[in-house]
C-alpha cells in the first residue's frame, strides 16, 4: 500500500439488526484513484456497510474518515456533502421526467425550475465531454434503455460533485455490452481521479476491471487483496468459506420421449403488439432447452403462456396431450396439476408474496392440495413442517419459516421459491433467471438442482439472459429475437460470438458482421415494435 | 429483524393516538368555553357509568363491528368498500322482507333468517361494484359510494310506497310481528331484584357480532379462501401466477364484505327499531371505514375500535345532551381520533420505533443458528 491519504477508510465499523450481526468490526481503506470491489454472497453484509457509509444506517460502532477526515454521516444528505455519491441496484428515477430533469431534482437552487434547468444543461455538456457519458438531456426516462438510465443515475451523482461514486450491483439488469460500456465509464471515470466502489458478486467483473478487492463473508471482511495477485477460484473460495465450483458438472445428456412440443405459438398483447410470433419447440425427457436471448423479445410471454396465466394461439402438447390454451382451464393451477412446476423471472413480483411467511410462501401456487389441507381449514402445522422440511434440504439461511419472504436475502429467496418448484417433481420445470441478483453459493447449489431434475429423466426450460449460464448448463440452446426463434445450437458446437449475432437477429452467422451492422438490425427491432404500440 | 416489540405496535400507538386526540379535543372544548374535564367525566359516566350506559355503547359498537369488519375483510384483498352504508341499507330491506312476509314461530329462527336475509341483500348490493371491478376495471370506490346513494334512494321509494303500510304518514314499514322481537341484554340479565340494561338498545345480536369476529379471522388466517384473499392482496401479479384468480377473489371478497355490512340490519333494524324507517343505519356504515384502518384490519382490533367508537358515540349524545357542547363537537372529536389513529399513524410511530432502537439491549456476541459447515 502507498502512504497515501485513503478516499475512505472505515474503522471497526459493526451493525447489528437485532439478533443478526450483519457488520462486525469492518476495517478497510480504499484509495483515491481506484475502482475497489466489495464482493461477497448475498447477506454477506455488503449493503449494509455501504448504507452506514451512505446514511441511511447508523453504525453501532465505528468511525469513518473521509479523506483523512473523521465524519459523522447520520443521513444521505451528509453523504453527499462529503462527496460520496451512490447508484443503487434499482433506479431512482422519475419515469416521466426528462434526463435533465431526473438530474436536477432534489438538487434545485432557487425556486425557479428553469436557471437551475440551464445551468444543469451546460454542466451535463461538460461531464458528458470530461467522462464520455453522452446523452440526450431531453430524452424521457421511460424511453431510453436500462443502461442508459443507469448513466443518468451516474450523471446525478456527479452533479452532485461525488468524488466517490459507489455502485452496488449495477450490472443485474444490463447485457454484456451494456456492461462493457459502463466499465469503459468507470475506468474514465477512475483515470479523472474519482474513486469508485463497486458491489458486486460477480466475479468477472472483480477481475475485469478493480484494482483492489475486498471480500465480506457473514459480516466480516475476510480479506482485502490487489486484483492483480488474485484469481477467481481464491476469491469464490474466500467468499463462500469452502472450495466451489465455478463450472457446472454434468454427465451428456440422454433425452428420452417428448414432454413438451409448442407449435406455431402466437400472443398479441393488450396493446397490439405481437408479443410471439409462433414459436415452435420441442423438449425431450432429461434434457436442458436454454433460452438465450435479450430481454424483452419474448421470452417472460412464452412462460407466461407455457406457466397457464396469459392466453395464446397456438398448439401446446404436454405428453402428447393437448394443453388449453385460452379456456377455463388454461390457468396456472391446472397446469401445475399437469406437471409443469415454474420458477418465474420475477420472484418479488411473482415468485413470492414478500410479506407472507416463508412456511406460506412455500405452499404458495400448491396451497389447494389435499396434503396441505384439513377441510376448509388449512392445516398450517403441515405446511410449516413440509416448509421445514424443504428449507432444510435447500439449505435456506436463516432456516426459519416463521420469517416473513422480504427479510430473507435475494439468493435463499430463490432457493425458496425453487425448493417449492422443483420438489414437486415435474415433468417440466419452467425456470427463468434462475439466478438473478443471486451469490456464487446459491448459483451453484440452484444449477447443480437444476442438473439433478434432469438426470431424474425430466424436462427443463431454462430461460436466462446471462449467456455463461445458458451456456454451462443447456444441452440445446434457442435464441429468440423479436418473437421468433432464431435458430437452435448445442453449446460444444458454438460460441458466444456465434449466439450474439442470433440474439441482434442475424440468421447468416458464417458471415462477419459489424458492430454498426448488428446496431442497426436493433435499432430496426425498435422502430418497428414502436410503430405497432 | 424486529424493530419494535408487538405490544407497543398494537396497544402503545393507538394508545398514545388516543391521548393526542383527546388533548386537541380538550383544547377544542376550553376554546368554546366549556370544561373539558367535566365533558370528560360526563362522557365516560353517560357511555360507561352504568348498565344502562353500556347498553348503549355497545348497541352502536355493534353496528360499527359488523361495517367494520366488512371494510376490513375488503382491505385483505386490497379493495376499498366505501359502499358499506348502502350495503347495511339493503341489509336493512332484506331483514324487514324477512321479518314482515315469513312467519317465524321464535326468534331464534328469526334471527338466523334475518341475518341471513340481511347478508345476502347486502352481498347483493356489493355484487355490483364487484363485478364491474373485476370485468370492466370501473374503479370500486367510486363505485361502492354511488351505489349508496342509489341505495337512499331506493329505500325512500320503497318506504314511501310499497312497503309503507297503508294509511300511515311516516317513511317506515309496519312493525315487526312479536315472534321477530330479539331479546335485550335487559331481557337476558335482569333478574326479579335488579333490572339491568333497563330501555336501553343492545341485543342479542351482539353476540352475533362476537361471533363474526371469530368467523372473519378463522377465514383470513385459517382458511384457503383468506389465503387467496391475503395473496391477491399483497400481489396481484404473484396471485395470477400461483392460478389464484383476480375476479373470483374480487366478487367472493366483496359478496362476504356486502354482507357483512347488511349484517348489521339485525341489530338496528330487527333488535332496536323492530321495523325498517328511513336512514336507519345513520353513518355506521361510514364509521365502519375508520373502525377498520384503526383496528388494523384485524378483527380484533375491529372490535376494540368499535367499542371505541361506540363510546364516542353515546358519549357525545350525553354530551349534547347536558351541555351546549353542541352536537357537532362530537363529529369533531370523532375526527380527531380518526386523524391520528388513521392518518397520523406515522407521527407517533416513527419517535416510538426511534425510542425502542435505542433502548434495545446490545446485540449477543454471536449467532445462535450458525449451520455447520
Amino acid at each position: 500500500m502507498t502512504d497515501q491519504t485513503p478516499a475512505i477508510e472505515l474503522k471497526g465499523i459493526s451493525k447489528a439488526f437485532g439478533p443478526v450481526q450483519a457488520n462486525k468490526d469492518i476495517s478497510i481503506r480504499v484509495m483515491p484513484g481506484t475502482i475497489h470491489g466489495i464482493i461477497g454472497e448475498n447477506g454477506a453484509g455488503k449493503s449494509t456497510l455501504m448504507s452506514i457509509l451512505y446514511g441511511f444506517y447508523k453504525a453501532d460502532a465505528g468511525e469513518i474518515f473521509i479523506n483523512g477526515k473523521h465524519t459523522e454521516i447520520p443521513d444521505s444528505q451528509a453523504a453527499i456533502r462529503a462527496g460520496i455519491g451512490m447508484v443503487f441496484q434499482h433506479f431512482k428515477l422519475v419515469q416521466n421526467f426528462s434526463v435533465l430533469e431526473n438530474v436536477v431534482l432534489g438538487a434545485e437552487d432557487g425556486a425557479l425550475l428553469r436557471p437551475s434547468l440551464a445551468k444543469a444543461r451546460r454542466e451535463l455538456k461538460a461531464l458528458a465531454a470530461e467522462y464520455e457519458l453522452n446523452i440526450d438531456p431531453d430524452a424521457k426516462i421511460e424511453d431510453i434503455g436500462v443502461g442508459m438510465q443507469q448513466r443518468v443515475e451516474i450523471l446525478k451523482a456527479l452533479y452532485r460533485q461525488a468524488d466517490i461514486l459507489i455502485l452496488d450491483e449495477p450490472t443485474g439488469v444490463l447485457t454484456p455490452a451494456e456492461a462493457d460500456h459502463l466499465f469503459r465509464i468507470l475506468k474514465g471515470l477512475r483515470d479523472q481521479g474519482k474513486t469508485i466502489i463497486l458491489i458486486t458478486h460477480k466475479l468477472r467483473e472483480i477481475m475485469e476491471i478493480t484494482d483492489t478487492v475486498s471480500v465480506m463473508r457473514r459480516g466480516e471482511m475476510t480479506a482485502t487483496v490487489k486484483t492483480a495477485e488474485t484469481s477467481p477460484p481464491e476469491l469464490a473460495e474466500l467468499m463462500v468459506g469452502r472450495k466451489v465450483l465455478l463450472q457446472v458438472e454434468k454427465a451428456p445428456a440422454t433425452p428420452g420421449k417428448t414432454i413438451l412440443e409448442v407449435e406455431n405459438l402466437r400472443v398479441i398483447d393488450s396493446k397490439g403488439v405481437e408479443r410471439l410470433r409462433g414459436i415452435g419447440l420441442e423438449i425431450r425427457a432429461g434434457e436442458i432447452l436454454g433460452l438465450a436471448g435479450v430481454a424483452g423479445n419474448g421470452q417472460s410471454e412464452l412462460l407466461e403462456v407455457l406457466g397457464g396465466y396469459r392466453k395464446a394461439e397456438g398448439r401446446i402438447r404436454l405428453n402428447g396431450e393437448e394443453i388449453d390454451l385460452t379456456g377455463r382451464k388454461s390457468d396456472a393451477r391446472t397446469r401445475r396439476a399437469r406437471g409443469i412446476a415454474h420458477v418465474p423471472e420475477d420472484r418479488h413480483h411473482e415468485g413470492l408474496i414478500l410479506d407472507f411467511a416463508a412456511w406460506e410462501n412455500v405452499a404458495f401456487g400448491y396451497h389447494d392440495k389435499p396434503e396441505f389441507n384439513k377441510g376448509i381449514f388449512m392445516d398450517n402445522a403441515a405446511i410449516k413442517a413440509d416448509a421445514a422440511a424443504k428449507m432444510e434440504r435447500f439449505d435456506v439461511r436463516p432456516p426459519n419459516p416463521n420469517l416473513a419472504a422480504k427479510n430473507f436475502s435475494g439468493g435463499n429467496q430463490q432457493k425458496i421459491v425453487v425448493a417449492r418448484e422443483i420438489e414437486r417433481n415435474p415433468d417440466l420445470l419452467l425456470i427463468g433467471q434462475p439466478t438473478r441478483g443471486v451469490d456464487i453459493g446459491a448459483i451453484e447449489f440452484i444449477h447443480q438442482q437444476i442438473v439433478a431434475l434432469r438426470d431424474m429423466g425430466k424436462a427443463v426450460l431454462l430461460v436466462s439472459v446471462e449467456l455463461d449460464e445458458i451456456m454451462s448448463l443447456s444441452d440445446r440452446i434457442a435464441v429468440m429475437f423479436d418473437g421468433q426463434i432464431m435458430g437452435e445450437r448445442v453449446p460444444s458446437e458454438t460460441d458466444e460470438r456465434e449466439l450474439g449475432l442470433l440474439m441482434a437477429g442475424i440468421t447468416d452467422t458464417d458471415k462477419p458482421h459489424s458492430e454498426a451492422e448488428i446496431e442497426a438490425n436493433l435499432a430496426r427491432k425498435r422502430a418497428s415494435a414502436a410503430k405497432e404500440a | 429483524m424486529q424493530r419494535m416489540p408487538q405490544w407497543a405496535d398494537v396497544v402503545l400507538i393507538p394508545l398514545i393516538s388516543l391521548l393526542l386526540a383527546a388533548l386537541l379535543s380538550a383544547l377544542v372544548i376550553l376554546a368554546i368555553g366549556e370544561n373539558p374535564w367535566a365533558a370528560l367525566k360526563l362522557m365516560v359516566d353517560g357511555s360507561m357509568g352504568s348498565t344502562y350506559a353500556w347498553g348503549y355503547t355497545l348497541y352502536y359498537a355493534t353496528n360499527f363491528i359488523f361495517t367494520g369488519l366488512a371494510v376490513a375483510i375488503a382491505i385483505h384483498a386490497r379493495l376499498f368498500n366505501i359502499g358499506g352504508e348502502g350495503q347495511a341499507m339493503l341489509g336493512g330491506l332484506g331483514v324487514a322482507l324477512v321479518a314482515l312476509y315469513i312467519p317465524w314461530p321464535h326468534w331464534t329462527l328469526a334471527i338466523l333468517g334475518g341475518a341471513v336475509g340481511a347478508a345476502l341483500f347486502g352481498a347483493a348490493w356489493a355484487f355490483i361494484p364487484a363485478w364491474l371491478q373485476a370485468k370492466r376495471g370501473s374503479h370500486i370506490v367510486i363505485t361502492t359510494i354511488m351505489f349508496n346513494f342509489i341505495a337512499a334512494a331506493l329505500l325512500n321509494y320503497l318506504l314511501i310506497g310499497a312497503l309503507k303500510p297503508s294509511g300511515s304518514m311516516e317513511p317506515a314499514t309496519g312493525r315487526f310481528p312479536e315472534a321477530t322481537h330479539l331479546p335485550t341484554f335487559q331481557d337476558m340479565f335482569s333478574t326479579a331484584e335488579t333490572a339491568l340494561f333497563r330501555g336501553a338498545p343492545v341485543n342479542v345480536s351482539f353476540f352475533v357480532a362476537l361471533l363474526a369476529c371469530v368467523a372473519v379471522w378463522a377465514l383470513i388466517w385459517r382458511t384457503r379462501l383468506g389465503y387467496e384473499i391475503r395473496a391477491f392482496g399483497q400481489s396481484e401479479s404473484a396471485a395470477k401466477y400461483a392460478g389464484i384468480s383476480p375476479t373470483r377473489i374480487i366478487v367472493v371478497t366483496m359478496l362476504m364484505s356486502g354482507g357483512l355490512a347488511g349484517m348489521m340490519a339485525i341489530n338496528n333494524v330487527m333488535g332496536e327499531a323492530e321495523r325498517l324507517v328511513l336512514n336507519a343505519v345513520e353513518g355506521a356504515g361510514f364509521i365502519g371505514i375508520a373502525v377498520a384502518l384503526m383496528g388494523r384490519s384485524h378483527p380484533f382490533g375491529v372490535l376494540l375500535a368499535a367499542l371505541l367508537f361506540g363510546f364516542l358515540y353515546q358519549g357525545g349524545a350525553e354530551l349534547a345532551l347536558w351541555t351546549s357542547i353542541p352536537r357537532e363537537l362530537i363529529v369533531v372529536i370523532q375526527a380527531l381520533v380518526i386523524l391520528f389513529t388513521g392518518a397520523l399513524d406515522n407521527m407517533v410511530r416513527m419517535p416510538l420505533e426511534a425510542m425502542f432502537l435505542r433502548l434495545r439491549p446490545a446485540p449477543k456476541p454471536a449467532r445462535k443458528t450458525e449451520p455447520a459447515e
